[in-house]
């Protein structure tokens, strides 16, 4: 394989998923006010604005302080569930990649496993519980089977969108057991998890971020 | 929406700032959002630092002070706050004996404690950590996130302050707060749902003649509605989860009838009368109440009912002297 995802490819996915949360900003709130407590979207566009900000006035990094940052940034300023979970899958990701400038697919798909690792460690999710976790499981499986046929960056990363948001669409009917959804019981059924959304917009952002190279 | 704020952006910093103006006793780490002790405690004392969202005033910056929390760390409205604030709050609070975490039970809050925690133990400062737990609304708690921490909280900040104003070590103070956590238990119920001020709207729709029962603190739905009953309906919907999760017949108790932030003090008073002819009838007596509004929901409707059982050691340390712009007496 030859396309490697380079630097600028990665902070462009921080801004597309800056903009697609920040977006989306209502929506999230919406999905979190039927089984949560509503403040989702605020939080995490919160965190992203925090992001971008390190991100455009720091553009020298290598791909490991970027996303060590960007993670230590997420923790501090989102608070919540999400803080420490999305903060923990971008530092993951980014002790994983070390210094390198640019990543092979390879070495991509290995630090989003890193990332979803810190995410299960952290939060304690199993498949099913109707989390994030539903999303970026399959998206992670995805991205290595794809690599693993020798399909192109291109394909893996759109595998990854798609199987994330088949992961959410899954979560609307799955019974909540994580999180201040799972006090609802069976009320929670029905409804689509907020945090398994942020994510496909996670692997969204990464497959529109790769397609522009 | 209508609320009493300037922009909805602003409405935390706006609040700590009229904090600290309002109360001498406390000072506020504005970089930090967190709320301190005007007067730090003496060396070789443990102190309390715990935390969470806002929109629950006065806990828990309002229980800063001699008697309880030596530190408050305020999140996002309904938010944990992020490890660095604890962090902040555990270095400025560590008088050499140790910190007790006081942490609600909520997946965020136990997550960025247990960040801070280890960060804490990093730089060396002892840490232990109670996670309270005494929502008996969540049944299953097998299959969720576990029990959530509600309304024994306010008492249990109250009596592990008293225990570790008494120069109680680490672990004796921590012995204290098992012994709260395994003696509490809470119930709540909302006529009206709360608007947190960036959503600008109700959390959840609630019609007229309904009720939610079995509801945390954030507006979250509880587990069921149905059509809103008399008080004392009411209270019996409260009282009989509670009486029937743990066993108070013949014990003493303390007991909270606490309201949601926009329940008339004089329902909180008919509510109490009606959770009291139940508790006689029970056979379970009252040897201390509190009557308020001590851990609100924003601007929800509605009340909860906290029971602990209280033997000797824990009503000399509620009845110990405690002075918080929240609680105060005995001094």
């Amino acid at each position: 394989m030859t396309d490697n995802v380079s630097f600028k490819q990665l902070v462009a996915w921080l801004h597309e998923f800056g903009t697609l949360v920040n977006q989306n900003k209502s929506y999230l709130t919406e999905l979190d006010s039927a089984i949560g407590d509503a403040d989702h979207g605020a939080n995490m566009a919160r965190g992203m604005t925090s992001v971008l900000n390190l991100v455009d006035a720091d553009g020298a990094d290598g791909v490991g302080t970027l996303f060590k940052k960007a993670g230590m940034t997420l923790v501090s300023s989102v608070g919540g569930a999400s803080g420490p979970l999305y903060g923990t899958f971008f530092m993951k990701f980014g002790t994983s990649t070390g210094a390198a400038d640019q990543l092979t697919p390879e070495q991509l798909a290995a630090a989003l496993r890193a990332g979803l690792d810190g995410v299960l460690a952290r939060g304690k999710a199993e498949l099913g519980d109707k989390t994030m976790v539903d999303a970026m499981v399959p998206a992670v499986e995805a991205m290595e089977k794809a690599f693993g046929e020798g399909e192109s960056l291109a394909a893996g990363t759109a595998a990854a969108a798609e199987a994330a948001r088949q992961g959410r669409e899954a979560t609307i009917e799955m019974l909540a057991r994580k999180g201040r959804a799972s006090y609802l019981g069976e009320r929670s059924v029905g409804h689509q998890d907020p945090g398994a959304t942020s994510t496909a917009y996670l692997f969204e952002a990464l497959a529109a971020s790769v397609d522009k190279a | 929406m209508k609320k009493l704020i300037n922009e909805v952006d602003d409405v935390i910093t706006d609040a700590l700032k009229g904090i600290e103006a309002s109360d001498e006793n406390v000072r506020v780490d504005h970089q930090n959002r967190v709320i301190l002790r005007a007067t730090p405690k003496e060396k070789g004392k443990v102190a309390l630092v715990s935390g969470g969202g806002s929109g629950h005033e006065p806990l828990h910056g309002g229980f800063v002070g001699l008697g309880m929390l030596d530190a408050a760390c305020a999140g996002q409205m309904f938010t944990s706050p992020t490890p660095d604030q604890m962090q902040a709050a555990t270095t400025a609070v560590d008088a050499g004996a140790g910190v007790l975490h006081i942490v609600k039970n909520y997946t965020g809050d136990v997550m960025n404690f247990e960040m801070a925690a280890e960060i804490a133990a990093d730089e060396g400062v002892k840490v232990a950590t109670v996670v309270v737990a005494d929502d008996v609304a969540v049944q299953d708690s097998l299959y969720t996130a576990g029990r959530r921490g509600v309304g024994l909280t306010v008492l249990l900040e109250k009596i592990v302050g008293a225990a570790a104003e008494e120069g109680r070590d680490l672990d004796a103070v921590v012995a204290v707060a098992n012994k709260v956590n395994e003696g509490g238990r809470s119930m709540g119920m909302a006529l009206t749902s709360c608007t947190v001020p960036a959503a600008g709207k109700p959390t959840f729709d609630l019609p007229e003649d309904e009720m939610e029962i079995g509801i945390g603190i954030h507006g979250e739905p509880g587990r069921h509605r149905e059509k809103i009953g008399s008080a004392r309906d009411i209270a019996k919907q409260l009282v009989d989860p509670i009486l029937h999760d743990l066993d108070y017949a013949g014990s003493d108790v303390i007991v909270m009838v606490n309201g949601m932030g926009a329940t008339p003090l004089i329902e909180l008073y008919l509510m109490y009368g009606e959770v009291k002819a139940l508790l006689d009838e029970a056979g379970v007596t009252i040897a201390r109440n509190l009557v308020g509004n001590y851990i609100t929901s924003l601007d929800m409707a509605g009340c909860s009912v906290t029971l602990l059982k209280a033997d000797e050691e824990i009503l000399g340390l509620w009845d110990a002297p405690v002075k918080t712009a929240g609680l105060r007496w005995g001094l």
